[in-house]
This record gives C-alpha cells, sequence and structure tokens, in this order.
C-alpha cells in the first residue's frame, strides 16, 4: 500500500506493462489514492453539501417563478406551501432581452464592467507604484507600510461608515472643497457621484492589499539581476520595464485576478455607502440582492438567476484568463 | 514565505544614501530630489489612508447626532459619552457576542475541515485532482447573489434562519475552500524530506501528516484561521438578511441599525464603529507580516 508522493516527477505513475481488467484497476486505484480521498473527503462532503446543493436548488429556483408570496413560508402557526411554478428559461430571456432589459441588466453589466476595470486599474497602479517607493532604502518606510495598510486592517463595513461621514451633504470632503471654492458635488445624490465615490472608496479599501503583495513580489527580486542591469548600463526605466515587471508576473497575474474577482463581487463598499437609495450606481451583485431582498414582493427566481449569469460570467472570464497565462507560460500562483 | 522574510532583512540594514550613491547598486542609488519625492508622496498617501479612520475617531466624541456636519464645535464639547452609551445602553455585547460565535464557528470548522484537503492537494497526485483544484478556485468567486437566494431557503426549511449555526454554516461554504487554499499553498513550503522521512520511519500518511507536517505548519494554520476570521467577521449580506432578532446580529449589521428611516444616531454610531475597529485592527497587526505571504504563497517565489 504505497501513496503517491509525485510532487518529484510530477506526473502520475501508470502501469507502462500489462493491462489488468477494469475491476482490478479500480482495485488498484483504490489501494493507491485511498489516502488522498480520505483526505480531502471532508472538504468534499462540505462543498457538496454547502455549494453543490444549494446550487442546483438555486439553478432549479432560476427556472420557476419563485417569489416570496408563493413561496413556502411559516406564517405564526399556518405553514403555507410553496406554489410558484416551472416556467423554463423565461427569467434568462426576460433578464436579457426582455422589455426593458437595458435599463435593468445591461446598464448594471457595463456599469460593473467598468467599475471592475477602473478599480483594479487603480488598485494595481497605484499599489505598485507605493510598493515600489517602500522597497527603497528609505527612512521610514515600516512606519510607513504601517500606516499605508491601515485601510486593510480595519473591517470594510467600518471604513465605510466613516466615508459616509466624510461625504455626506455638508461632511468634511464639501466643507474642504468649498474653502478652496470648488464646486462641491452632491456625493451620495447624483448617480455620477455616486459611482465617483464608490470607485473612490473602493480603491481606498483595495491599494493596501496589492501594495503589501506587490512589495513582497519586489522583495524576491534576485538583486543580482539589477546589478547586471546597471552593468549593462540599463536606465531606472529599462530597470523597470526588463527586470521588476517580469520579476512580478506571476505575483501580479494572481492578484490581478483576485481583484477583479473580488471587485466584480464587492457587495460590501456599494451597499453600505449607498443602500437602497442609488439604484444607478448598483453594480450586478448589489442589484441581484435588492431583487431578492430588497424590495417587497421578493423575486427570488430572478434573483438567483442573476447570480448564474454572474457565476458564469466570472467562470467564463477564469477559464479564458488562465488559458491567456498558460500560453505566455505562466502560472497563477494560487 | 521563508524566502521572503530573508530578502526582507537583507535589505532592510539601514543604509546612508550617500553611501548608498557611491556603491554600484541599482536599488540605492538616488539623488536628493528622489528621496524628498518619495517622503512627499509617501507622506500624502499615508494621510489619505489614515485621515477617514482618524475622522471617525474624532466623529466619535462628539456628543450630538449631527456633529458630523458642524465638526469644529466638537472642539469645545469633546466627551466619551457616546463610548460610555453605547457600552451601557445598546446591545453592544450581544452583538460581540454574535460576532465571536460566528466568527470563531467558521474558523475552527474551516480550518480543521481543510486541513487534510491543503496536505492532501499539497503531496498527493490523485486522478481528479484538477478537477479538484479547479473547483476550489472557482468556489472562491461565488458572487453572494448565486447562494444567497437558495441557502435562504434551505436554512428556512431547517428553521435555521435567525440561528448561528446557520450563519456558520453558510460562511463555511466560502471559508472552507478559501481555507484549503491556502494551507496548500503553505504545505508546499514544507520540505516534502521531511514526509519521506517520516515513511521510512514507519509512519502512514495519516500519522506523517499529525506527528509532523501538522505541527510544522502552525503558522500556515494561523494564517487560514485569521483569514477566515476577518472574513466572517466583515461579512455583511448574508448577516443582514439571515440575522432577524437585534440580540443576535453581527456587528456588521447591528452598526447599520443605528441608521433607520427616522433617526440616524449617528454619534453612537461612530463610537460603535471605533469600538470595533481597535481590537480587530490591533489583532491584525499582529499577523499582518504573514498574510499576504500565505495567500499568494507559491506566487512570491517567482
Amino acid at each position: 500500500m504505497t501513496v503517491a508522493i509525485d510532487r518529484a516527477t510530477g506526473k502520475r505513475r501508470g502501469e507502462p506493462g500489462q493491462r489488468p481488467g477494469r475491476l482490478d484497476r479500480l482495485k488498484h486505484a483504490y489501494q493507491k489514492y485511498w489516502y488522498a480521498y480520505a483526505m480531502i473527503a471532508p472538504v468534499v462532503v462540505v462543498l457538496g453539501g454547502l455549494v453543490l446543493y444549494p446550487l442546483v436548488r438555486g439553478l432549479y429556483l432560476t427556472l420557476t417563478d419563485a417569489n416570496s408570496l408563493n413561496s413556502a413560508r411559516t406564517i405564526g402557526v399556518n405553514h403555507i406551501d410553496a406554489t410558484y411554478k416551472f416556467i423554463g428559461f423565461d427569467n434568462y430571456a426576460d433578464i436579457l432581452w426582455g422589455d426593458t432589459a437595458y435599463d435593468r441588466f445591461w446598464a448594471h453589466f457595463i456599469w460593473t464592467i467598468v467599475w471592475t476595470a477602473l478599480c483594479v486599474a487603480l488598485h494595481y497602479c497605484i499599489g505598485l507604484g507605493l510598493a515600489l517607493l517602500l522597497n527603497q532604502k528609505l527612512r521610514g518606510r515600516t512606519f510607513y507600510r504601517l500606516i499605508l495598510v491601515l485601510p486593510w486592517a480595519v473591517p470594510t463595513f467600518v471604513t465605510v461608515f466613516g466615508w459616509r461621514f466624510m461625504l455626506a451633504d455638508g461632511g468634511i470632503i464639501n466643507t474642504m472643497l468649498d474653502a478652496v471654492h470648488l464646486p462641491s458635488p452632491l456625493w451620495l445624490e447624483d448617480t455620477f457621484w455616486q459611482r465617483f465615490a464608490a470607485i473612490m472608496v473602493n480603491t481606498w479599501c483595495g491599494v493596501p492589499f496589492m501594495m503589501v503583495s506587490l512589495l513582497g513580489g519586489l522583495q524576491s527580486i534576485d538583486s543580482t539581476l539589477y546589478e547586471a542591469a546597471e552593468m549593462d548600463g540599463a536606465s531606472a526605466w529599462q530597470q523597470f520595464r526588463y527586470v521588476t515587471l517580469p520579476g512580478l508576473r506571476s505575483v501580479s497575474s494572481t492578484v490581478v485576478l483576485l481583484g477583479i474577482i473580488w471587485t466584480f463581487n464587492q457587495f460590501a463598499v456599494i451597499f453600505l455607502l449607498f443602500g437602497n437609495t442609488a439604484p444607478d450606481a448598483q453594480i450586478l451583485v448589489t442589484w441581484a440582492y435588492y431583487l431578492g431582498f430588497g424590495q417587497q414582493p421578493r423575486d427570488f427566481a430572478q434573483s438567483a438567476a442573476y447570480g448564474m449569469l454572474l457565476l458564469a460570467i466570472l467562470i467564463v472570464f477564469t477559464s479564458f484568463y488562465r488559458r491567456w497565462l498558460n500560453r505566455n507560460d505562466q502560472q497563477l500562483a494560487i | 514565505m521563508s524566502a521572503m522574510t530573508v530578502q526582507k532583512s537583507a535589505q532592510s540594514d539601514p543604509a546612508d544614501d550617500d553611501a548608498a550613491a557611491t556603491q554600484p547598486r541599482g536599488h540605492g542609488r538616488r539623488g536628493l530630489a528622489t528621496t524628498l519625492a518619495s517622503h512627499g508622496i509617501l507622506t500624502v498617501a499615508s494621510l489619505i489612508a489614515l485621515f477617514p479612520i482618524a475622522w471617525l475617531l474624532f466623529l466619535s466624541l462628539g456628543p450630538d447626532k449631527d456633529d458630523y456636519l458642524h465638526p469644529g464645535r466638537i472642539w469645545d464639547k469633546m466627551t466619551f459619552d457616546n463610548y460610555s452609551f453605547v457600552l451601557q445602553h445598546t446591545n453592544f455585547f450581544d452583538w460581540m457576542k454574535s460576532s465571536l460565535i460566528v466568527s470563531l464557528g467558521t474558523t475552527v470548522i474551516g480550518v480543521m475541515v481543510a486541513a487534510t484537503t491543503g496536505y492532501a492537494v499539497s503531496r498527493m497526485r490523485f486522478p481528479g485532482y484538477r478537477k479538484f483544484m479547479w473547483v476550489l478556485l472557482v468556489t472562491q468567486m461565488f458572487p453572494i447573489a448565486v447562494l444567497i437566494v437558495p441557502m435562504y431557503q434551505i436554512l428556512s426549511d431547517l428553521q435555521l434562519i435567525d440561528n448561528y449555526l446557520g450563519l456558520i454554516l453558510v460562511y463555511c461554504s466560502t471559508a472552507v475552500p478559501y481555507c484549503a487554499w491556502l494551507l496548500k499553498g503553505y504545505f508546499d513550503t514544507i520540505p516534502f524530506e521531511i514526509d519521506e522521512a517520516g515513511r521510512v520511519d514507519g509512519l502512514t500518511p495519516f500519522g506523517t501528516f499529525a506527528r509532523l507536517i501538522l505541527p510544522l505548519a502552525k503558522p500556515g494554520l494561523a494564517v487560514a484561521a485569521f483569514y477566515s476570521f476577518i472574513t466572517a467577521f466583515g461579512e455583511v449580506a448574508f448577516a443582514s438578511t439571515f440575522m432577524l432578532s437585534d440580540t443576535k446580529y453581527t456587528f456588521a449589521v447591528g452598526l447599520q441599525s443605528f441608521v433607520s428611516e427616522h433617526d440616524a444616531q449617528r454619534n453612537l454610531m461612530a463610537a460603535t464603529a471605533v469600538l470595533v475597529a481597535i481590537p480587530v485592527s490591533a489583532f491584525f497587526y499582529l499577523v499582518q507580516k504573514n498574510l499576504v505571504a500565505g495567500l499568494t504563497a507559491g506566487g512570491t517565489k517567482g
């Protein structure tokens, strides 16, 4: 009974000689791998029960017209059975090309893409800039680093309330803008400024993670590479372009993917900043939540259908991203 | 991870700028102007990072609920009244209890369930390995919208709405795959020779894992535990949907309850926010050095 520690070779040990019958092969595989399967069993059980089962149920729900009026519920002592019925793909059709599909889905879709792209780009550029600054020999850089991770250290639900105080009409930001005779926008009411504020707050929250990750990446770049580049007379920009950026590739590809997933699914910032007051600044995730839990009657089926669409978008994106990385001979670190 | 710390300590030796300028080292050579500019940018960035928190702290000292609109008046009447009110007359301690039960419950279950899996995917290649890793990655990107409706229905079938166990189970759906990923990264940094030595000495794979690897992996387990703790602690959507009675709110939900349609006790809210933020950030600073290394382990190894 051996267990395959195949990391060293990286490939599975096949049986080159005779090919045994199916039952024997099964038995053999069982003997060889049962340790591995026993060890992953707890997670498989948890994922099956807590992720797969709800997912399948959610999938079924998207094919019905379930809402809070026809779902099973208990009022006092009376139990009312569910009366929703199967309607096939009507929900998806309605979301994607129904009467007001543009206002409901596509407008939020576009805004979600813009939001994700802008936020991740800002996170990455600001994070990289700060990481480069912190990677120099600089007096007090530990101190700077401690201050700069602060937005990450404090829970989002706390900091977002801080931002709400600051962004309120008459809050400190508008007071300061007034003081220097700049126009003071209605951050929490006007659609454009709501979006602007959301990106600003999310950037503020997300930069520390990028900064610290990229700093770790920078510190793992071999310093002899810089010395060699210097010998060859490379300028600072050339060193950055040809040593630093390639050295950061694998960290970057991981943190950018994580950043995209997290930003795309960012619930807390927008939900806590605006509540239900900003229909046009909602990204798809908060919009789906609003459909399912923020309105009466609650539209469970549509909300779940949005969820499935979101998951599909992310899975498609990640598959392409991984394929693209593999084509460029990079591996995802996670 | 160890590679990173070594690099860090190697580079952080205090260096004189002039001396660095004469050395042929790419990193250290820069002029006075660059140094000043670096300090300038870092100072501005630090102020931006610090300000919202400092402002929250400042506002929490103003006794009136509209003080956030005219902060200048706070200077004359600074008081800790908000804090004593929050601690004595609100459900603060109930919320703390809920937050701790839910977060610790998630942490314990998440880490315990995920540990063997992290080890298995780090050391063994079994049929279905790649698919399994892909599933773990995919579950990281579940938008809350995917699970929240079916979860709500399942929990209400099981009478687990407004129940700590219900929320813990929901959080485990994200914490478990998350911890498994993190722990795989950490186990990868433990030399395989240790396993082989254990095997030669006659330990089973389970024995190797329990007796040799698990004790070595304590820092990694701590990082996974901390990550699942703060994720569960800060989660908003599920908590505000599944917890109905105000004594069972977690902090994330309780904080919102200060602002209702008719009234907004923003001074109390600020004080509560500060009370929540201080211990969590203190805790965070204790472990922050390991955090990113844990999350992107492997990535930083290049």
